[in-house]
C-alpha cells in the first residue's frame, strides 16, 4: 500500500475558498502565519469572508492584507493590540469583529475539529464576554456554554511536510496550526519543506496527514516570514 | 524607567519562589525576569506555546519563529517545551500556574481587575488575559499607583469592564506593596521616600494599615 499524493501549488490550493466562506489562519504574531496562502487568496479574491485568526497580524502584513482589499466581512479573534489598521476597520463598523478568550477560541476549534458540539467552561463569568451566552448547572457548579467552531477552509503553515500531507511545526510557530488542521471541510497547508514519503519519521508528526487535503511547498520564504524589525 | 519604577519591578522580583510555574503578563511584568540570577529555580509559561521561556534576544540573535506573547523574540533552555494553543491553554485553565504577574487598568478593593478595555478609547481584545487572571493560583498586579492624569487605579469599584472577578490576591505598585484581603486592601511595604499618608491619599479605597512597623523596598 501506499500513501495518498496530496501536493499542490499554492495558487491550484487557494481556488477551494469560496465567497462567503469561514477561512481559519494558523499563526500567532508572524510564527505559524501562512503568508503566502494568504497572498495567493487576496489575488483569488474570495470575498465576504468570516476570518478566524488569534490576531491580524501587523499593518501591511499576513491578514492585513485581506482586510485592506476589503474580502473580510467578519473577524473571529482574541487581540488585535499590533494592528492599529484592524482596530480602526472594527471601530468604524466596516468589518464585524467578535472576540473570544484566547484558550477558549482554541479549544472551541479543538472541539469544532474533535466532532463536539462544544463544551462547558467557567472563563469569563462576572465579565462582558459572557453576555448572550447560554449558563448551564453542572455538578453544582455554573457554567458557560462555548459552541464549537468549524470552517470551510483552514490555511496552515508548517516548517515540514510529506506528499501525503503529514505536518510538523517549529517552536512557537505550532499555536493554532495542528487545531485548525482538524476543523475545517478543506484544509490547505503551506511547508517550507515538503519530502517524499518516510521523510517524516512517524513519531516526529505533529498533524496527521489524514487531516490535511492539500500540501504546498514554499519558495524562497517573502519578508514577512523574517524577524520583525522595531 | 524611573527609579521608583525600578525598585516596584525588583520588589515583584521576590514575589517569584523556586520551583513555581509562572506567567508574566506583557509590559512591566516582563522585566520582573531581568531581577532573577540566571540559575534561578522558575518555569516561565507563555501563551502562545512554551514552558521554560529562555533569555530574550535581540533582533541579529532571534529565531524568527520563537516569540512570547508578547511579540519579543525569546529563546529556549534545557528542557523548554513548544505545545499548541489549546493544551497552553488547558494548562492555565487547569491551574497549572503557580503565578501570574498583569498589568492593570484598575484593581479593587475586592481584588476585581480591570485591564483590558477602555470603552471608546482601547478596545484591541482580551488575548489570554481572562484565564491568566481567573485561573492562575495567585495573581499579582504590577502597576503605578495612579494613572497619568494622578487619579488612584485602586478603587472601591473598578469602573471599567472586568477582566475577572475577584482574582488578585496582591499589588505592587511605585508607592506600597498592598494585599486584598476579606476586608480590602491592606498597606504591606512602603516604597523608600514615600510616606503612609501619601499612599492613603494616593489610594480611592479604604487602606488598612497596620500598627507595626512595616518593612520599605
Amino acid at each position: 500500500m501506499k500513501l495518498p499524493d496530496k501536493q499542490s501549488s499554492i495558487e491550484e490550493a487557494i481556488i477551494h475558498v469560496k465567497d462567503g466562506d469561514t477561512v481559519m489562519l494558523g499563526g500567532f504574531g508572524v510564527p505559524g502565519t501562512p503568508f503566502a496562502l494568504i497572498r495567493a487568496l487576496v489575488q483569488h479574491g474570495a470575498r465576504n469572508l468570516t476570518i478566524v485568526k488569534n490576531d491580524a497580524n501587523e499593518p501591511n502584513m499576513g491578514v492585513d492584507h485581506l482586510l485592506q482589499s476589503g474580502l473580510v466581512a467578519r473577524l473571529i479573534t482574541t487581540h488585535l493590540g499590533l494592528n492599529a489598521h484592524a482596530i480602526g476597520l472594527m471601530n468604524s463598523g466596516q468589518i464585524d469583529v467578535e472576540f473570544n478568550a484566547q484558550g477558549i477560541l482554541a479549544e472551541r476549534i479543538r472541539a469544532g475539529g474533535a466532532g463536539l458540539g462544544g463544551f462547558l467552561s467557567d472563563i469569563g463569568i462576572g465579565t462582558e464576554l459572557a453576555e448572550g451566552k447560554q449558563v448551564i448547572e453542572q455538578g453544582g457548579k455554573t457554567y458557560l456554554v462555548e459552541p464549537a467552531l468549524r470552517a470551510d477552509v483552514a490555511l496552515l503553515h508548517a516548517d515540514r511536510a510529506d506528499s501525503f500531507g503529514n505536518l510538523a511545526y517549529v517552536a512557537t510557530a505550532r499555536n493554532f496550526n495542528p487545531l485548525m488542521a482538524m476543523a475545517a471541510d478543506c484544509v490547505i497547508a503551506e511547508a517550507e519543506a515538503v519530502f517524499p514519503l518516510g521523510g517524516l519519521a512517524a513519531d516526529d508528526i505533529h498533524t496527521s496527514g489524514v487531516f490535511v487535503d492539500h500540501v504546498a511547498k514554499l519558495g524562497a520564504l517573502s519578508k514577512e516570514y523574517a524577524v520583525v524589525q522595531r | 524607567m524611573s527609579n521608583a519604577k525600578e525598585r516596584m519591578v525588583v520588589r515583584a522580583a521576590r514575589e517569584l519562589q523556586p520551583g513555581m510555574v509562572v506567567n508574566l503578563g506583557i509590559g512591566l511584568p516582563t522585566k520582573v525576569v531581568n531581577h532573577l540570577p540566571a540559575d534561578f529555580p522558575v518555569c516561565l509559561h507563555t501563551e502562545n506555546g512554551l514552558a521554560g521561556i529562555g533569555p530574550t534576544l535581540p533582533s541579529d540573535q532571534a529565531n524568527r519563529n520563537l516569540i512570547d506573547a508578547g511579540g519579543a523574540y525569546v529563546s529556549t533552555i534545557p528542557g523548554s517545551a513548544f505545545f499548541d494553543s489549546a493544551t497552553s491553554f488547558a494548562l492555565v485553565r487547569s491551574g497549572r500556574l503557580d503565578l501570574t504577574m498583569l498589568g492593570a487598568f484598575e484593581v479593587a478593593a475586592n481584588g476585581d481587575l480591570a485591564n483590558w478595555k477602555i470603552p471608546g478609547k482601547f478596545s484591541p481584545g482580551v488575548g489570554g488575559g481572562i484565564e491568566l487572571a481567573q485561573k492562575a493560583q495567585r495573581v499579582a498586579v504590577l502597576t503605578t499607583h495612579t494613572d497619568r492624569a494622578g487619579n488612584p487605579k485602586l478603587k472601591e469599584r473598578c469602573s471599567l469592564p472586568l477582566t475577572a472577578q475577584a482574582c488578585v490576591a496582591r499589588i505592587f505598585t511605585d508607592m506600597a506593596v498592598i494585599d486584598v484581603e476579606a476586608n480590602g486592601f491592606t498597606l504591606v511595604e512602603t516604597a523608600q521616600g514615600v510616606s503612609v499618608a501619601e499612599i492613603i491619599d494616593a489610594t480611592g479605597a479604604a487602606l488598612r494599615v497596620p500598627d507595626t512597623e512595616l518593612p520599605k523596598f
